[in-house]
């Protein structure tokens, strides 16, 4: 029998981890990725990545609060038994990445160092300076080479994944790729193929991401058959920093280091921020929300800054929406050593010095929940089956998803340090359950299907990619219909949402759609042709963007980063605690309907001519059961007693 | 200061000239074009307009150019290339501060020490191939749960921080005396495994350069890296290795990460001196 193969798109954390560990199990992986691995968006996380640790244990943590602290987080869209199984390897995760060198930050003993991030009330996250996911990435990157270097692993660095190449009983058998040196198209048998390709910043525009996430991989996979789950949960990110090519990261671990986010109280106050008094600063978030005061989660914490600009009219400066970030109250050599990663971009771009200045910032498109749908095994115990071929398996056999573009750990929120544990998670996890697949593979492995299979499928991408190169330079120009794709998108699904709005952005959509199929082509060259690449990914992002905006359309509701100011649950007004108790009974009524009706995962299928058809799946929440997500409002709490209340009604003997 | 185009009233432009080339063996030329000034704007967001726009300075439809870029941070090492005559990444490159430079025009080149791919994007595979030379890796057994790492003190893990955040950018590289230009061509009837070969060999036999060394520093001081700093410390005084490197020192200057290079260089130099006596004293 021929040797099996397994094809892995994307080389971030995700890839990296499914194929070191593929290549462990004595699988063969051919890596695809349209940068040098190295150079994967992985490199861009900062603050850390989250476990219960020795310190938090003793604080009375547990794996389990970690589970319960994502679902809450996430709004409990998340199937639990996934989230579950990975908090409990999260702890061995870290281990495995100190053992293979990430240089985690140090206590004066020299264990590993933790911080608090957002959505927890526990300092679970460790890190190394505020450039952990590089590190990690770079950690993961070495032990790729070291498999590259005994043959295991062979890497098409600069190809660009065109599609999967299904059989006729609709099994995947391979995938077409494009050399975007060369252009050379070529077909690849493969027993596997794992789809690791990250978020899709770019269809909005300008985002925290890299300029790979284009999301094009994931959306040839989607029009290929794959379901697409929660497309709608987009995060947007408390605090980055605008700019006119990119809107750069401020990581969370600037609060998790004390950091606190403020505007003056008098609109648009002249003076320096150094020179308004305390009294005079609005600290919006610690005042909201006092227990969990600047690390409130992520989607929380954006509501507020967007309405204290957008509502209160409170912004720092009136031309462009933003609020302070502030560390100057921190030792200078603690932030040098704690954050200096950041604070130096900050200081690069910004040419401000943030230690002594408080710097300026704004929401921004951050991270995508939402993604392809995949399968998971439930264990006896509530977590997963690891073996299991199901884990990690879309509803095409033989393709797998792993790490951002999976839709499986963080439900209608991410928490922040969550995503580099998930990608490490799923990647260590997909693997032992191909080795079962391959194994046993239906209809034989890859290389002993009839060789006009991959013939047929290259020559169809061949054709495509001659039509686009055929193109006239006479026309539209792709880049800036990008931007208006961009500018779309943002207006209309990012963190205030409207129907007739969302309804108006998907005809703009269609408009758009059109006008890009008919786009110029500027270069005619068939040589490094990045003209093409980029037309062809502008092409694959518009039935994304179909798929979120109708998705958000059709759900009523708010719940974690979607957020309908017409369906919100309305707040507790009355004083006399009588009316405030009824207030509260009428809002957990509500909060009850709506769970019923709508606490379901989206999932979108391609239809004919990439409009996306909607459904809807029951999530397991087996194991924690819902509950009101208020982070300790400032008046919330009568709510909370209302619920409480209830739970024990429920549990109480009749 | 700024040119006054004919057809757009109070909008202020700048020019940039970019080194082109269309391919491999192809010649080079300079294209200039016409960017409105915005604020902010820095190497990145200028060819993103340059694309945008799809014209030259003189109004003629061009081919947009090439170049590579991914994280706009400078955390990914993607998009170095050599701005105003100095090497660095084109993101962090702030075009106000290009402007001070000289007010009238930004000067844009690709590498000079990476075959040219087309435009700004040059092939630095070799860097690559260096890092597998040099066993750029802490040998693990297994994948599988075997406890934490080796506890650190603070003092070794800022060090070896410091050194870890090398991106394998290549501005040490292009700035080395010692680091010569490898290009070469395919023969006639070479397939992609020969070429590579070929290639690989070549990239072994010339100068490894400041990034690799410094690696090497870092995977022998790590607790399990130095398990193997006897086979990193033999590529280390292989051929291309650190015998070649004449102290310039320029390494050091044009790192964007300050990775102290100099100081990872002198002690790898200590140690393959410790390593020549050691295999002398025990032959």
């Amino acid at each position: 029998m021929a040797r099996s193969r397994v094809a892995v798109v994307g080389g971030g954390l995700a890839g990296l981890a499914a194929t070191m560990k593929l290549a462990e199990l004595g699988i063969d992986v051919d890596l695809f990725s349209l940068t040098p691995v190295k150079r994967s968006h992985s490199c861009c996380a900062q603050g850390g990545i989250n476990s219960v640790n020795n310190l938090t244990r003793q604080l009375g943590d547990s794996e389990w609060k970690h589970f319960d602290d994502t679902v809450y987080g996430g709004d409990f869209l998340a199937h639990q038994p996934p989230v579950k199984e990975m908090s409990e390897w999260a702890p061995k995760i870290i281990d495995l990445m100190d053992r293979l060198g990430v240089t985690f930050n140090r206590t004066p003993e020299g264990f590993r160092d933790q911080r608090r991030f957002g959505g927890t009330l526990f300092s679970r996250t460790a890190y190394a300076g505020a450039t952990t996911g590089q590190q990690l990435l770079y950690a993961l990157d070495e032990q790729v080479r070291r498999w590259e270097v005994t043959g295991h692993v062979t890497k098409y660095e600069f190809w660009d994944y065109l599609g999967p190449i299904l059989d006729g009983s609709g099994r995947c058998r391979g995938c077409v790729a494009q050399d975007i040196v060369g252009m050379e198209v070529r077909a690849f048998p493969a027993d596997a193929l794992v789809i690791a390709s990250g978020g899709m910043g770019l269809l909005y525009g300008r985002s925290t991401m890299s300029m790979v996430c284009t999301g094009s991989a994931a959306s040839r996979t989607y029009q290929a058959g794959a379901r697409y789950g929660n497309g709608e949960f987009v995060q947007v990110h408390p605090t980055a920093v605008p700019g006119a090519d990119k809107l750069r990261l401020m990581s969370e671990s600037a609060r998790g280091e004390g950091g606190r986010i403020w505007v003056p109280r008098t609109p648009q106050d002249p003076r320096p921020p150094q020179e308004i008094p305390e009294s005079e600063r609005f600290y919006f978030l610690e005042e909201r929300y006092p227990k969990y005061g600047n690390l409130v989660p992520r989607d929380i914490a954006t509501r507020e800054i967007f309405n204290v600009c957008t509502r209160d009219g409170l912004s720092v400066e009136k031309e462009r929406f933003c609020v302070y970030l502030d560390v100057t109250h921190i030792p200078r050599e603690e932030l040098d050593l704690k954050l200096g990663g950041i604070l130096e971009i900050y200081e690069k771009f910004q040419g401000v010095d943030p230690r002594a200045v408080p710097m300026k910032i704004f929401p921004a498109v951050h991270y995508s929940m939402g993604g392809l749908w995949c399968d998971y095994a439930r264990s006896a115990l509530g977590g997963i089956e690891v073996g299991s071929p199901r884990n990690q398996q879309t509803n095409i056999p033989g393709i797998f998803a792993i790490g951002e573009v999976d839709y499986q750990f963080h439900g209608a929120n991410r928490l922040g340090a969550n995503s580099l544990v998930a990608c490490i998670f799923s990647g260590l996890t997909v693997a032992p359950g191909i080795a079962t697949v391959l194994a046993n593979l239906p209809g034989g492995t890859a290389a002993e299907q009839p060789v006009s299979l991959f013939e047929d499928a290259h020559r169809r991408h061949q054709a495509a990619y001659a039509e686009l190169l055929s193109r006239s330079p006479e026309g539209e120009n792709p880049y800036l219909l990008h931007e208006e794709l961009g500018k779309v998108m943002t207006r209309a699904a990012t963190v205030v949402r409207h129907n007739d709005d969302l309804e108006r952005a998907y005809e703009e959509v269609l408009a758009l759609e059109e006008r890009a199929a008919r786009a110029a082509i500027s270069d005619q060259s068939n040589w490094t042709n990045q003209n093409v690449v980029f037309a062809r990914a502008l092409l694959d992002m518009f039935p994304l963007a179909k798929l979120i905006l109708k998705g958000a359309r059709a759900r009523d509701e708010c719940r974690g980063a979607h957020y309908k100011p017409e369906c919100a649950l309305p707040p507790i007004t009355a004083a006399d605690p009588a009316e405030r108790r009824r207030q509260a009974e009428d809002w957990c009524d509500r909060f009850e309907e709506n769970n019923h009706r709508w606490l379901k995962s989206t999932i979108a299928t391609c239809g004919e001519k990439g409009e996306p058809q909607l459904s809807y799946e029951e999530v397991d929440t087996s194991l924690i059961p819902p509950r009101p997500r208020l982070y300790g409002l400032a008046g919330g709490d009568v709510i909370e007693e209302v619920w409480r209340g209830r739970q024990e009604g429920v549990g109480a003997p009749r | 200061m700024m040119n006054q185009p004919s057809n757009v009233q109070n909008q202020r432009t700048f020019d940039v000239v970019i080194l082109r080339q269309d391919g491999p063996g192809r010649p080079s030329y300079w294209e200039r074009f016409r960017v409105p000034y915005e604020p902010d704007m820095n190497g990145i967001s200028v060819l993103q307009r340059i694309a945008a726009l799809g014209r030259n300075a003189e109004g003629k439809r061009v081919a947009p150019v090439v170049w590579d870029c991914n994280c706009l941070e400078e955390v990914c090492g993607a998009c170095t290339m050599v701005v105003n005559g100095r090497v660095r990444q084109a993101c962090t490159a702030l075009v106000d501060r290009l402007l001070e430079d000289d007010p009238r025009q930004i000067e844009l080149r690709p590498m000079g020490k990476f075959p040219v791919i087309r435009d700004l994007i040059v092939d630095r595979t070799r860097m690559f191939e260096t890092l597998k030379k040099v066993q750029a890796w802490v040998p693990v057994d297994s994948y599988l749960h075997m406890g934490p790492g080796p506890r650190q003190s603070q003092e070794n893990q800022q060090l070896a921080y410091v050194l870890s955040k090398c991106m394998t950018c290549g501005c040490c590289l292009e700035a080395c005396p010692q680091y010569l230009k490898i290009e070469l061509t395919r023969k006639e009837g070479e397939d992609d495994a020969a070429f590579a070969a070929r290639e690989k060999e070549a990239f072994n036999r010339s100068f490894m350069g400041a990034a690799a060394i410094s690696q090497i520093d870092l995977f022998n001081r790590h607790p399990t890296g130095m398990m193997n700093a006897v086979e990193r410390l033999d590529a280390l005084i292989a051929e291309g290795g650190i015998q070649v490197c004449g102290n310039a020192q320029n390494c050091v200057r044009v790192c964007p990460k300050d990775i102290p290079l100099t100081t990872s260089i002198a002690r790898a130099g200590r140690a393959a001196t410790f390593h020549v006596l050691k295999q002398w004293l025990d032959r």
